[in-house]
């Protein structure tokens, strides 16, 4: 049995056939008790110090006003969806008809296009941090693990990665989109330049702390293993992938966890900036809007950001864990 | 002029510290034979792993030379297999693995991939450690992994087996046990030895030669004793023993009346 799958259980079960009964409750109220509390206590003073804000825009969003509007994009959503079907639906039929009429008739299918919904777009940020951070990771774990390896190679890129890790991938926005628009020239495009701009935009911040991070792991490869390495005569690529990559795995997703995060929260950022369609346009859009819902809507999208953000990283964590040889990781 | 199987010839090594070179090895000769079996044994700092290091290639001689059936050694390979003080396991891999490593890398286009397993199992139960092959290091104890130390390193057939002292971690009873199997093991397969130790007793009971080294920097051969013991050895009846007994003092005598190790 997988101890990880029934630690949760376990409380409840050893509760219910009365073993240890006042430490199993100090544990349940310790791992499921507390987090209660605490969110609790924070929607309390969320409430309490939203009620006395008041914007042009109307009161700040308290819990209940932020569900509400998360309920009204839901539904919103399932407008659309319904909407889309349904034009689908009319395309059919009129094709059909046209079809009986005219056997030579050729069947035009058109896309539905509507205004993206709230729900399009946290995917649509998904897509592009997802393949921005792939792609950054691609290039800079075999980075990483040069540098680590030779220290000659350390020494080249060392100062060029000390210089571009603190600039802000904002910075680098306008050159992208500029770059991108001048290079990314095609009758068909795969992919729309708004994508390609916040992909590339994440990709440059993913790098740096990747290739960091997997540079400092493969330095723990120890003098011992070196030596073993040595005496069998291991080959280059035998030596990086029997010792130099197992041994850099937990720093390299270090790295890896530090740059999905900033890369996520670079994101939104970009998006706000640049107008590309994703979480951040639509907080934009909600602010440029000012309705009287908008306030609301921005805060659940803030909320949304948020979990999408701590799943991200559990979802690392999780990957951690399957690739790691040292299966004692703690999730933190 | 008799050639012998490994040659260490005036050797001398110094390392570039930021005070000014240091020496730590100077003069050292050594003639050994094909199966023997050789004890480097001095006080701490005295340069023995640095010996066993310039032979397994990991480091070079400044001066002089070694040569192994009269071919220079200037680099690691597995035909001087090292049996590491700390056991050097890959601690992601099991015990199968890792000898599978060192295999897979020695015999890779001789032996075919039944063979090769077959031959890592023959190892791993010639340290009787077939029972535990698909553990990895963390699940076993010190004494189990060094045993695996050792079948990686016999795995490779190698034609020398250098030994930092193999069982200075373990605690007494496990450290005896492992030199039986040493003994055994050692007898059956002829195999050439060098063995650092600061054990006295390990010294005499395993070694047919024991090399004494004096104090450094500077350190060299001072004295080298051959015990002249029958084998294979027991160590209970060579407890009483006083030809065992003679070499041991002979040892100790050395140890701590004429290198003397002068506490700063």
């Amino acid at each position: 049995m997988n101890p990880l799958k029934w630690a949760f259980v376990e409380p409840f079960y050893k509760l219910i056939i009365g073993e240890d009964r006042k430490g199993q409750v100090n544990l349940l109220v310790k791992s499921i008790g507390l987090p209660i509390a605490g969110l609790l206590a924070f929607l309390i003073i969320w409430q309490g110090v939203s009620s006395h804000i008041h914007t042009s825009l109307g009161q700040f969003p308290g819990p209940v006003q932020t569900y509400q509007q998360f309920v009204a994009l839901s539904d919103e959503a399932d407008a659309a969806a319904e909407k889309e079907a349904a034009f689908y639906q009319r395309q059919e039929e009129r094709n059909a008809a046209r079809m009986a009429k005219d056997p030579n008739y050729e069947p035009r299918v058109r896309d539905y296009v509507g205004p993206p919904t709230f729900f399009d777009q946290i995917w649509r940020s998904l897509v592009t941090v997802m393949s921005g951070f792939v792609l950054a990771s691609i290039i800079a774990i075999p980075i990483g693990i040069v540098i680590g390896l030779s220290s000659n190679a350390y020494a080249a890129f060392n100062p060029l990665i000390q210089i571009f890790k603190p600039v802000s991938p904002l910075a680098w926005l306008p050159l992208v989109t500029m770059v991108v628009s001048a290079v990314y020239v095609s009758d068909d495009p795969m992919f729309d330049k708004a994508f390609l701009n916040s992909m590339f935009t994440v990709l440059l911040c993913c790098l740096w702390p990747t290739i960091i991070n997997t540079a400092a792991g493969v330095a723990t490869v120890t003098q011992d293993l070196k030596n073993v390495s040595q005496v069998l005569n291991l080959s280059w690529w035998t030596h990086v992938r029997k010792i130099v990559l197992p041994c850099s795995i937990p720093m390299m997703f270090t790295g890896l966890r530090i740059s999905l995060g900033i890369a996520w929260m670079v994101l939104i950022a970009a998006e706000m900036l640049a107008q590309n369609p994703g979480l951040g346009k639509f907080v934009w859009d909600e602010f440029q809007n000012g309705s009287s819902d908008s306030l609301g809507r921005i805060m659940v999208a803030v909320l949304v950001i948020g979990v999408v953000g701590f799943v991200l990283d559990r979802g690392m964590l999780t990957i951690q864990r399957l690739v790691s040889w040292d299966k004692s990781v703690a999730l933190r | 002029m008799s050639e012998s199987h490994l040659e260490l010839t005036r050797v001398g090594i110094e390392f570039p510290t930021p005070k000014g070179p240091f020496r730590a090895l100077t003069d050292v000769n050594l003639k050994i034979e094909q199966g023997e079996f050789i004890s480097l044994i001095g006080h701490s700092g005295c340069g023995k792993s640095t010996v066993l290091n310039i032979v397994a290639g990991l480091y070079q001689a400044t001066e002089g030379g070694v040569l192994l059936d009269g071919k220079e050694v200037n680099s690691p390979g597995p035909e001087r297999a090292v049996v590491f003080q700390n056991h050097s396991l890959l601690p992601w891999l099991t015990a199968y693995e890792n000898v599978e490593l060192a295999v897979d890398q020695v015999f890779k286009k001789t032996k075919s991939a039944a063979e090769k397993k077959e031959w890592i199992e023959y190892n791993l139960k010639l340290v009787h450690m077939d029972h535990a092959m698909h553990k990895r290091p963390d699940e076993i104890s010190g004494g189990m992994k060094q045993r695996v130390g050792i079948a990686r390193a016999l795995a490779m057939q190698p034609e020398i087996m250098l030994m930092d002292e193999p069982f200075g971690a373990l605690d007494a009873l496990t450290r005896a046990h492992l030199q039986d199997s040493l003994m055994e093991i050692q007898k059956d397969l002829n195999n050439t030895v060098i063995m650092i130790t600061h054990d006295v007793d390990e010294a005499v009971l395993l070694s047919d030669r024991i090399v004494m080294m004096t104090n450094g920097p500077a350190a060299t051969i001072g004295e080298i004793l051959k015990v002249d013991l029958p084998h294979p050895r027991d160590r209970l009846a060579l407890a009483d023993d006083p030809t065992y007994n003679h070499y041991r003092s002979e040892v100790l005598r050395f140890l701590y009346e004429k290198q003397r190790k002068v506490e700063h």
